[in-house]
Formats: C-alpha cells, structure tokens, sequence
C-alpha cells in the first residue's frame, strides 16, 4: 500500500506562560499515524486533544518538538510537501477586499497552474460548492456558510491528491453537511484521500473508511469504524468516550 | 516568480480597494491648493514656499502610506487567519515575505507616481515649465527611500506583536533620521572618547533616507539635475538596506510558528 500522509513520533510541546511562571504543554505526544493512498481518514479526540496541532505540524505552520511528517514521502518542512494537497482551516476568513473568483485566482497562481486551465479550474470548483451566483461579490458580503464553502473550493484548486480538512462541517446547516459529504464521497471515489477532524460521530461512521481516536496528544485506537466499535461492543460514539475514559457518573 | 508576483499582486490591489490613500492625495492636494490660491501678489517667492509645502506633504502622506500598509500586511493575515491557507501552498515563507515588500513598494510607487503628477500640474500651473528628469529623480530616489521604510516596516511586523507599536516605532526612526540623520557626526565630533565612537557607529549604521529627502530643495530652488551616477550610488546604497531588512525579516519569519 502507499502511504501518502505519516507521521513518526510525532512530539509539540507548546511553552506557556500562567501567573508568570513558564510551563511546558505538550500536545503531542509520540504520535504515529499512517494514511494510506485511496483511503477517507476520520481523525478523531476531544477538544484540545491535539488534532488542530497535528494538521499545523503536517502543513509546516510549526516545528515539531520531536519526531517527523511526512506527505507523500516528503518531508513536510520542504514547500513541495504541499504541491499536491488541500487544506481547509479550522476557522476560515479570507482576503476580505477580494471576491471569490480572485482569491481562487490568487491561490491558482501559487500552484503555478496555467491561466487558461486556472480559470476552468475556478468554474468547476465554484460550481461544485454552488457560489457561482456569487463569484463576484467580496468576500466581507458572505455568509458564514458562504465563506466556509470558499474555504473549500480554494482547497481544491489544485485538484489535490490529498485533502485535509480540519472540522470541514462545523457550522454549517444540515443541508450543508450533506453537500460537504457529498463532495467527500466523491473525492473518494476519484481515488483521493481525504485525511479530516470531525466531532461528528454519525458523519464519520457514514464515510471513513478508518478512523483514528487521539486523547491528550496520545493515540488512543486506530481501525475501521466497525472494528473500533465492535471491540467495544457499541456504537462508535459509546466507543470514543469509552476509549477517552470519559465516565458518565462524573457527570451525573 | 509567479509565486512572488501573485502575492505582491494582493497587496497592490489592498492598497487601492482601501479607502486612505485616496484620503491622503485629496487632502494634500486640497492643502496645496488652499495655500495656492493665497498667492495673489504674484511673487516668486511663494511659489517656492507652495512647493516645498507640497513637497513636504508629500513626503509625509508616502511615509504614513509605507508604513501603514506594510505594517498591517502580515498582522492582517494573522488575525484574519488568511496565512494558514496561503502558507499551506507550496510557497516558502521568504517568498511570502519578498511578495509582500515587493507587493508594498510597487503600491508607493503608484501612489508616488500620483503625487507627483499633481506636484507637477501646481508647479506648472505657476512657473510653466516642466522639468521632467529632475523629478524623475527626485522621485526615484524617493522610492527607493520608501523601500527602506517599507522594508523596515515589513521587518517590524514580524518581530513586534502588534501593527500600531510596529508603526509608530518605524515613524520615530524614520522621523528621526530625517530630520538628526546628517547632524550625528557633527553631534559625534562634539563628544568626548567612547559616546563619539557610539555617535560615528549609529551615524554609519542607519540608512540616510535624507539625501533622497533632500533631494526636494533641487526642485524647489530649481537647481541643475544631480549628476546620474550619483543617483545610481545612492540607489544602490538604498538597495543594500532593502537587501538587509528583507534578510532579517526573513530570518526572523523562518522558523515563527504560525497558529
Ligand atoms: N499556540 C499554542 N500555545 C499553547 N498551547 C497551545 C497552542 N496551540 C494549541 N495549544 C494547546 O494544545 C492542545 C491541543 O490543541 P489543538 O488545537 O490541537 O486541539 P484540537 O484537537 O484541535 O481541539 P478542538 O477539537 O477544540 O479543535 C490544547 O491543549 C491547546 O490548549
Ligand atoms: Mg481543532
């Protein structure tokens, strides 16, 4: 099998400062993580479990403490680690003096993809997340919706072979959470791998094929959704809060 | 390059699509022409006294355009979390940074192409000449002194937090070697031993923006153009700073988390 996204005891210790004194927070612990070429990857923990910091290690936003990533086999602190990626931010705003067309426009030329084939490119993508109604207004006019779906249409630009989404669906209504389904599903079938953080229990168990679950920046499990909630003898979301030791009389 | 051109390419159109550079050109035109219209005497030496103002305003509107837009380039794209996607594509963050201060420059360049034009009409309007080259190089120097500012500016960005701490502090220096700059060795030559080496130091290491701001009494006094070679030093001098601020910036941004 190909790997296409790894990470090698992967360690991010994050140098705080609380009432002044200098504290060490690390959230990420020795992480492994493998995907392999074909595969939907839902990446899965709790807030602040560290699935933010792992995708900023992958896209080369910050230096891993310890251990190493790798896209496609390269390392990920050389810029052509990210020629054949998308990546979608957790929380996403875009140049707000531009419109969508020229932020797509923009982001086309970083690919060095040629103007003719970029502006068929920016049809197809614009279509696809259905803002062609749009195209021209500035961005500042958009919806929260709007502007999530820009994010996603800008992440698919270059056509990539690897698509990171951090949290693609939060915020969005369930109409579209369905349509980003859709546009996961059919990247699937295109033959892409898709590698994305989801709180979404019922989405991930319609379209992962694996999942992983990471707890204070440990890996926790790693399998298929049927294998992880079998072994537990539940559904998935009775699995994840058992596999992050969550009990529910501390609550009661 | 494309990679380069591209990003510079967002920051000139910024610049425009905002609302104060047109600000600052209305308003220096409208100062120019108030004191204009109180020249009713016809004297010569009014004229001069009109031009230096313009001059001067302009200098000031070009400065607080460099540094302003600069300043706010990469803090903009931090707060705004436009970074994260851009730096997810496959551009190395010194290109980013060269994009951005070319980006800037040329939107001064702009900027500056306006105010002298309009320097140019309210000049003619009186003295009915035109003098072309010596403009052109006063205005070409003063871009390549907006270059250091800029430069600086962009520099700033990234060491400081916050843009208005970077752009008041790129202000004072920028004010401050303007108007002391030709003084500190004379200053230096009146101290005693190890202050007048400190003096000589900083007189050495600061980039001499006033020869390009000097550059106005030329035009003022309707001097003979300045020999082009010295023009070209000076522009190379200029460089040389661009060079080393951008270099810093660079060194700086390298290994910055961005989160
Ligand atoms: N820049 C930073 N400085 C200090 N601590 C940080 C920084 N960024 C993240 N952390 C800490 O690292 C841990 C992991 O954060 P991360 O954002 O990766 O979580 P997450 O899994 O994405 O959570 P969520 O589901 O809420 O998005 C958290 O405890 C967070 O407080
Ligand atoms: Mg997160």
């Amino acid at each position: 099998m190909n790997t296409i996204l790894k990470t090698e005891k992967l360690r991010v210790e994050f140098k705080t400062r609380q009432l002044g004194k200098a504290t060490t927070k690390v959230a990420l612990n020795g992480l492994d993580l493998a995907v392999q070429a074909g595969e939907v990857f839902g990446f899965l923990g709790p807030n602040g479990a560290g699935k933010t910091t792992t995708m900023n290690v992958l896209l080369g936003f910050i230096q891993p403490t310890g251990g190493a990533a790798y896209l496609f086999g390269i390392d990920v602190r050389q810029p052509i680690a990210r020629q054949r990626i998308g990546y979608l931010p957790e929380l996403t705003y875009y140049y707000k003096f531009l419109n969508a067309e020229e932020i797509l426009r923009f982001y086309a030329k970083i690919f060095k993809i040629p103007n003719a084939e970029a502006e068929k490119r920016i049809d197809f993508v614009l279509k696809l997340v259905e803002l062609q109604h749009a195209r021209k207004r500035l961005i500042k006019t958009y919806s929260k919706g709007m502007q999530q779906r820009v994010g996603l249409a800008q992440a698919l630009i270059n056509n990539p072979d690897l698509l990171i989404l951090d949290e693609p669906t939060s915020g969005l209504d369930p109409v579209g959470r369905m349509k980003v389904r859709s546009i996961i599903q059919r990247l699937k079938n295109e033959g892409r791998t898709v590698f994305f953080s989801s709180h979404e229990m019922g989405e991930v168990e319609t379209i992962c094929d694996r999942i992983a679950i990471i707890n204070n920046g440990e890996l926790k499990a790693v399998g298929s959704v049927s294998e992880i909630s079998s072994q537990h003898g539940a559904n998935l979301e009775k699995a994840f809060l058992d596999i992050i030791g969550f009990q529910p009389e501390a609550v009661a | 390059m494309k990679i380069i051109c591209a990003v510079a390419g967002v920051a000139v159109k910024e610049l425009y699509r905002r609302k104060e550079f047109y600000v600052l050109l209305i308003v220096t035109i409208l100062i120019c022409l108030v004191m204009g219209s109180v020249n009713v005497f016809n004297d010569d030496k009014v004229i001069r006294y009109l031009k230096e103002l313009a001059l001067l305003l302009i200098w000031i509107s070009t400065l607080i355009i460099a540094i302003t837009t600069t300043a706010r380039q990469i803090p903009a794209e931090k707060e705004q979390r436009t970074l994260l996607p851009l730096l997810a594509k496959p551009l190395s963050r010194n290109q980013l940074i060269v994009g951005k201060f070319l980006g800037c420059w040329v939107a001064c360049g702009l900027a500056l192409i306006c105010f002298y034009i309009f320097f140019g009409a309210l000049a003619a309007s009186r003295e009915h000449a035109w003098p072309l080259l010596n403009y052109f190089q006063a205005a070409l120097l003063h871009w390549f002194a907006l270059g250091v500012v800029v430069a600086l500016a962009l520099f700033g960005s990234l060491v400081f937090a916050a843009p208005s701490s970077n752009s008041t502090i790129c202000f004072v220096i920028v004010a401050t070697i303007l108007c002391l700059g030709r003084y500190l060795d004379a200053v230096a030559l009146a101290q005693s031993e190890p202050i007048r080496s400190i003096f000589y130091a900083i007189y050495f290491a600061i980039p001499h923006l006033e020869i390009p701001f000097g550059m106005r009494n030329l035009i003022v006094h309707n001097w003979p153009l300045v020999e082009w070679k010295f023009i070209a030093l000076d522009a190379i001098y200029l460089l040389a700073y661009i060079a080393l601020f951008l270099a810093a910036a660079c060194l700086v941004f390298r290994r910055k988390p961005v989160n």
